[in-house]
């Protein structure tokens, strides 16, 4: 994939690329922080065929949104890698006594010796949360640790 | 009772211009020709001739150019001026030529004389950055290939502009020959030294000027332009250059949030000094000038058709990109008022203000309607290559 960066004098840079299945996709960073996300005319390859403007959280949002699946890819990779490791993603359920409560009061690696490495909440994921995040019913927890580690720790999720 | 009365008709023409802005607005046309008309309509001659402050308007269309050039030099880095001028030098130059030299034939043949022809030339020859710019983004074309080199000619004007506006304010200001080239050599000396300042102290300035809160950094910047742009006066470099060149000193390193609040100073500012120009305009100089404006007109919307053509092509843009390219370069606007307003305060031919405010209102209004009729000739063309080879086979 050829990644070609433009700068825009007054405005910001351009970065577009043109995807395997031959569409020319791009992003217009402008200085202000908005972005605007360009899809290539198939037609006149120098016009765009649409033009969306993101606001930055709106260009963040998205941007996790198409990042997430990598993080999770990255994660089984590194499965694979590392023999006898285990990550699991486990739910908060409503009635857990952690909901509202902090990784912290969890002391889930002091007890269990796994690690919490992210946490997905509503399509939105968390990376190295800190010990002061509370947990919310829906969450998934990411915890990578031994087999039986992350056993333990959805018993410490679901019963305190 | 004074104060009452300024206050009365500085209220009327800002309120007048809020109106006018938001009629521009609903038609998706740039505000600047409908702000000369409002100047022209309130001026000596007009149809509600308004006895305006002049001192005052006076005042702040000054600050107006200092202000639109200044944020117009934030806009460009130091690194975006040299490494267009390395690319597309050529362009530029074509640009600068193929739109200026038939401006400064008619200026000839109108006999405004050698310095009018060279006033006339600056005229025709620079699209308004502000106008195209704000095309540009209004129509999604941000992203399109074409669009580089639409900017990289902006940049290059803007830049030749910082050449230009010393030249023409020296030569206004001598009286003979020996003594314009004198100043000429002075002020571009001036000039080169700026520049290098800009370009080598540009983070020290703007950490000068940098204060924790908005307001102390506004004023600061506000009173170094002010300064600068007399300073440059002064030295025949011109204010707006001088304004520029301090806007490209600060532009790597002022935060966006401080650039942001400058702008609705330029908006104010850059609005009375289009109304002041229009102001000074007398109505009645406009009728025998329409003619050669059509001309100039005809002309200027055809060489930077082909001038758009070529840097298109350049940079290996297909025929609609060209189209394109070419039509979003046709407004001409604040830098053709700024060189009118220089050539009449030096006493020119007031007829020369007159064809100015002609040809740019034309342009303002025709540049952005073309752009947007570019689109569906482009499309057409696309059609019928597809067609062809439809057929071809």
């Amino acid at each position: 994939m050829d990644l070609e960066e433009t700068k825009l004098p007054g405005v910001g840079l351009r970065h577009d690329f043109t995807t395997a299945r031959g569409r020319r996709i791009g992003v217009v960073s402008q200085r202000g922080g908005d972005r605007e996300l360009l899809l290539y005319s198939q037609d006149d390859p120098d016009a765009c065929h649409a033009v969306v403007d993101l606001d930055p959280d709106e260009a963040e949002v998205l941007a996790e949104l198409l990042g997430q699946p990598r993080v999770v890819e990255r994660l089984a990779r590194l499965r694979e890698q590392v023999e006898g490791l285990a990550t699991e993603g486990i739910y908060v359920e409503p009635g857990s006594p952690f909901d509202g409560r902090t990784l912290g009061d969890a002391a889930i690696r002091s007890r269990t010796g796994a690690s919490v490495v992210a946490l997905v909440r509503a399509g939105e994921v968390l990376p190295s949360p800190a010990p002061s995040q509370r947990f919310q019913a829906g969450d998934k927890v990411v915890v990578v640790g031994t087999q039986e580690g992350v056993r333990a720790t959805a018993d410490v999720l679901a019963n305190g | 009772m004074h104060t009452a009365a300024l206050l009365i008709e500085l209220g009327a023409v800002i309120l007048g211009l809020g109106l006018v802005g938001r009629l521009a607005g609903t038609l998706g046309i740039s505000p600047v020709p409908l702000y000369l008309l409002a100047g022209l309509a309130f001026g000596a001659g007009g149809i509600f001739p308004l006895n305006a402050p002049e001192e005052f308007l006076d005042a702040a269309s000054e600050i107006g150019v200092v202000m639109l050039l200044l944020l117009l030099g934030l806009e460009y880095t130091a690194g975006d001026l040299l490494g267009n001028l390395r690319r597309q030098a050529p362009v530029g130059v074509l640009d600068l030529f193929l739109n200026g030299l038939p401006g400064a034939a008619f200026g000839l043949l109108l006999g405004y004389g050698p310095v009018g022809a060279l006033a006339m030339f600056g005229i025709t020859a620079v699209s308004s950055s502000g106008i195209v710019a704000k095309v540009l983004a209004d129509l999604g074309r941000l992203g399109n290939r074409e669009t580089p080199s639409v900017l990289g000619i902006l940049v290059l004007e803007d830049l030749g502009m910082a050449v230009y506006l010393p030249v023409l304010t020296a030569v206004l200001a001598a009286s003979g020959v020996w003594e314009a080239t004198g100043s000429v050599a002075v002020a571009l000396a001036c000039l080169a030294v700026a520049l290098v300042v800009a370009l080598r102290w540009g983070a020290v300035i703007s950490r000068f000027v940098s204060a924790g809160s908005n307001e102390v950094t506004l004023l600061r910047v506000l009173g170094l332009a002010l300064l600068v742009a007399g300073v440059a006066e002064q030295l025949h470099v011109s204010a707006a250059v001088g304004a520029f060149l301090l806007g490209i000193a600060l532009s790597n390193d002022l935060d966006e949030e401080a650039h942001r609040s400058l702008e609705p100073l330029r908006d104010l500012f850059g609005a009375v000094f289009f109304v002041s120009f229009g102001l000074t305009t007398d109505p009645s100089t406009l009728p025998p000038v329409l003619l050669p404006a059509a001309g100039l007109v005809v002309l200027g919307v055809l060489t930077k058709l082909v001038t758009g053509w070529f840097a298109a092509k350049r940079a290996g843009i297909a025929v609609p990109g060209r189209i394109r390219a070419g039509a979003a370069l046709v407004p001409r606007g604040e830098f053709s008022i700024v060189i009118a307003g220089l050539a009449t305060a030096a006493g020119l031919d007031p007829q020369l203000a007159a064809l100015a405010a002609a040809y740019v209102l034309s342009m303002a209004v025709l540049g952005p309607l073309l752009a947007r009729w570019a689109d569906p000739v482009a499309r057409r063309y696309v059609r019928r290559q597809r067609e062809r080879a439809a057929t071809a086979r």
